[in-house]
């Protein structure tokens, strides 16, 4: 924290030294906040790409019959949005703040493997350029496809040589088993730091909630993830050495595909929610001024939710026509889930309860999010019913459904904790006015665009069509839903506006701009890179509040 | 802050190496992965629709099994010297178990060859080609990952490396070595004895 002082001809030096120095500094770095940051700038490039996409989709889907971009492009275009949304924006951001935030928040000096940690980014980097180098390569020597476009989930066999000619199928299954492996590797990181790496009394019992929903979360991304690979790794035998995993004509199974797909698939929507509920869990408490009610109830919830999530997938494959038995299992441990995630929106609104509350934009975005968490696990509980899934799977009803978890509630909880820490990571605010622009604009534009969506998939307008006749009642609905993704791109363009202001002449944020409680806020904003001076010692889940509060500290009641 | 006023903080303050937290972990990514190849596995016997079959053309590989469980063994031999800091020992077992490792990738190299040249199996001849191949020659990849590393100590270990400072990590090859044998049985029951 001391400024150096150095001698004029050496200032000099590194002045002119500085641009290449600093861009050396960052390629070379292994230090878990700038790899976090690093991962987080990544994942908000990507963003803004798929965000793009999405805004030509909902164009093209703005009136019907319309021709904004043709079929096939419509194709790649929600393949590479899905896709992009999903690896290339969740599991970094999973990645940037447990890289960035546990070692501060137990006390560490760096995560467990500081130079696995530095693999893990750039091979997720290098399978995020993979996979949309497809839009110049995958040409390839068949002169058939750019980019992917067989969808997220790449269902076989439309996957296989037969029916996907050319290699644009090829870059999906690389890229993403390419930065799948970033994923598992920083996941491995973040459950040795956790485990190993605490400061001195920070016992699992004291551990925040952050932290500990970070690691379920990574234990969940080192099991769930290797499905998928195997999976991969079966239809690239497939398309390239005639092997019959998924070829029908030789007695392979296409459901298997989407067996080993779901195992990978459900689990992962836990796991790109779990951020958001990270987040929530550290910022309710310290916007209401109230610890968080029922700590161990909330971990608990987090590790059960973490364990079921594992027996539900083929909630996904009602349609396929399963016997009844699994049928009956699946929507059954389906309603389970419900049971836990309950318990956490409980919680978050009895911390709320009676506490003094600044609706600060971290607080606004934590508050639309347990609403629209909530709506997004009603109509999942909708959608397990098989019957009502049978009526309305792959309808615009599910596409409303799965954006409330992403959007309504992933991303809503991501903009929470991007206004919460990001005072500590460039140790200037962001600014209240444009945050709550942002704020009020995405929540409009978020319930335009998927509100109607609902009612769109009920309407019977199938998901992935490029268009459509009119004459159905569609219309109005589409047109809604476009207009409000205009201002969900607005309200992001606010968010932009507001970072780079901050960067450029934020006001100056202080250690502790919150008046928080956790270990991260006792350090200087920006942290210096050994993070803290002295080893902390923590004695209670609120150690800043001890240290405020000297007269009434935790420990006495814990 | 008056000290009295503080609790003291634990004076004991122990946790898991980082290391064997990691190692624990990659296995049960490892296990993740393998599940699902056995599962694959499971869910395509009898399912080919023309032959060559399973009981047709696999033999039990005996020597292969006997020679990788054995190296199971011969490490924690090897452990235990390097352990007591009796060198020669340890280069001894450490030797024994390369060379058992390399009998199994040979015993299985073998097997393939005849599978492939004399019994007309590939991996594009019906599902039970596609899934066997996939999962012994994933097993197959992890052997060769571990006899790489194994190849790397035992070489820098005669070139005149003090070993000896190494415990840890010879200790996390060797867990890595049992999960490969482990898995080796659960290869083994699956392809050769349900499969059939
Ligand atoms: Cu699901």
């Amino acid at each position: 924290m001391a400024t150096v002082d150095y001698p004029l001809e050496k200032s000099r030096r590194q002045r002119e030294f500085s641009l290449s120095e600093a861009l050396y500094s960052w390629v070379a770095t292994v230090d878990h906040k700038r790899l976090g940051l690093m991962y987080m700038t990544s994942a908000i490039i990507f963003f803004l790409i798929a965000g793009v996409m999405a805004m030509v989709i909902r164009a093209q889907l703005i009136v019907p019959e319309n021709h904004v971009v043709g079929p096939q492009t419509f194709n790649r275009l929600f393949t590479m949005h899905g896709t992009t949304m999903v690896f290339l924006v969740g599991m970094p951001i999973i990645a940037g703040m447990s890289n960035y935030l546990i070692p501060l928040m137990i006390g560490a000096r760096d995560m467990a493997f500081p130079r696995l940690n530095a693999f893990g980014y750039w091979i997720f980097l290098f399978g995020g350029i993979l996979l949309y180098f497809s839009y110049l390569g995958a040409n390839g020597l068949f002169g058939a496809g750019s980019a992917p476009d067989v969808g997220w989930f790449a269902y076989a066999p439309l996957t296989e040589r037969a029916f996907s000619r050319g290699t644009s199928t090829d870059y999906w299954i690389l890229g993403i088993l390419v930065s799948g492996i970033g994923s598992i590797v920083s996941a491995i990181n973040v459950i040795a730091t956790t485990l190993s790496m605490r400061c001195k009394g920070m016992k699992l019992s004291r551990m925040p909630l952050f932290v500990w929903v970070m690691v379920v979360d990574a234990w969940m991304v080192i099991l769930a993830l290797p499905p998928l690979t195997a999976g991969q790794v079966m239809l690239l035998f497939d398309r390239y050495l005639g092997a019959n995993f998924f070829n029908t004509q030789a007695g392979g199974s296409a459901v298997l595909w989407q067996h080993f797909f779901w195992i990978f698939g459900h689990p992962e929507v836990y796991i790109l929610i779990f951020p958001a509920f990270a987040t929530v869990s550290e910022v309710v408490p310290v916007f209401s001024r109230k610890p968080i009610f029922g700590r161990q109830a909330m971990v608990g919830a987090v590790v059960a939710i973490g364990f079921i999530s594992f027996g539900v997938w083929a909630h996904h494959m009602f349609a396929v026509g399963m016997a009844p038995i699994s049928n009956i299992f699946f929507a059954t441990a389906s309603f389970l889930v419900a049971v836990p995630t309950g318990v956490k929106i409980f919680n978050w609104l009895a911390t709320i309860w009676g506490g003094k509350i600044r609706f600060a934009t971290p607080m606004l975005f934590c508050v639309a999010f347990i609403f629209q968490f909530l709506i997004a696990g009603l109509t999942g509980v909708m959608l397990a019913v098989t019957p009502f899934d049978w009526q309305l799977t792959d309808s615009y009803f599910v596409v409303a459904h799965f954006h409330y978890t992403l959007t309504g509630s992933f991303l809503f909880g991501v903009f929470a904790a991007i206004y919460y820490w990001f005072p500590k990571a460039t140790g200037k605010m962001l600014s209240e006015t444009i945050g709550k622009w942002h704020f009020w604009l995405l929540v409009i534009g978020f319930h335009l665009t998927f509100d109607p969506q609902h009612i769109l998939g009920i309407l019977g307008m199938p998901r992935r069509v490029y268009t459509y006749a009119p004459g159905r009642g569609w219309e109005p609905w589409n047109m809604i839903s476009s207009i409000g993704a205009a201002i969900q791109a607005i309200a992001i363009i606010c968010f932009a506006w507001n970072v780079i202001r901050a960067l450029i002449k934020g006001e100056r944020a202080g250690d502790d701009p919150w008046d928080a409680w956790t270990l991260e806020w006792t350090t200087t904003s920006p942290p210096p890179e050994y993070n803290y001076e002295t080893d902390p010692e923590v004695r209670s889940s609120r150690p800043l509040w001890d240290l405020k509060h000297p007269e009434d500290p935790d420990w006495k009641y814990e | 802050m008056a000290s009295s006023a503080t609790q003291p903080v634990e004076t004991e303050w122990r946790l898991p190496d980082r290391g064997t937290v990691g190692i624990i972990s990659l296995i049960l990514t490892e296990i993740s992965l393998f599940s699902i190849f056995v599962i694959a596995y499971l869910f395509y016997i009898g399912k080919s629709l023309t032959g060559p079959f399973p009981k047709d053309v696999l033999e039990f590989p005996v020597l292969a099994t006997i020679c990788l469980l054995s190296s199971s063994g011969t490490i924690v031999f090897a452990e235990h010297a390097l352990k007591h800091r009796k060198m020669a020992m340890f280069k001894m077992w450490w030797a024994v178990t390369i060379v058992l490792g390399l009998v199994f990738l040979y015993e299985t190299g073998v097997e393939w060859h005849d599978l492939i040249y004399d019994k007309h199996l590939t991996i594009a001849t019906n599902v039970f080609g596609s899934t066997f191949y996939s999962l012994v020659g994933l097993h197959a990849t992890h052997v060769i990952v571990g006899m790489t590393f194994l190849l790397i100590v035992f070489i820098v270990t005669m070139r005149g490396f003090p070993i000896h400072t190494q415990i840890r990590r010879v200790t996390f090859l060797s867990w890595y070595w049992h999960f490969v044998d482990a898995v080796w049985v659960v290869v083994f029951t699956v392809v050769y004895i349900v499969g059939r």
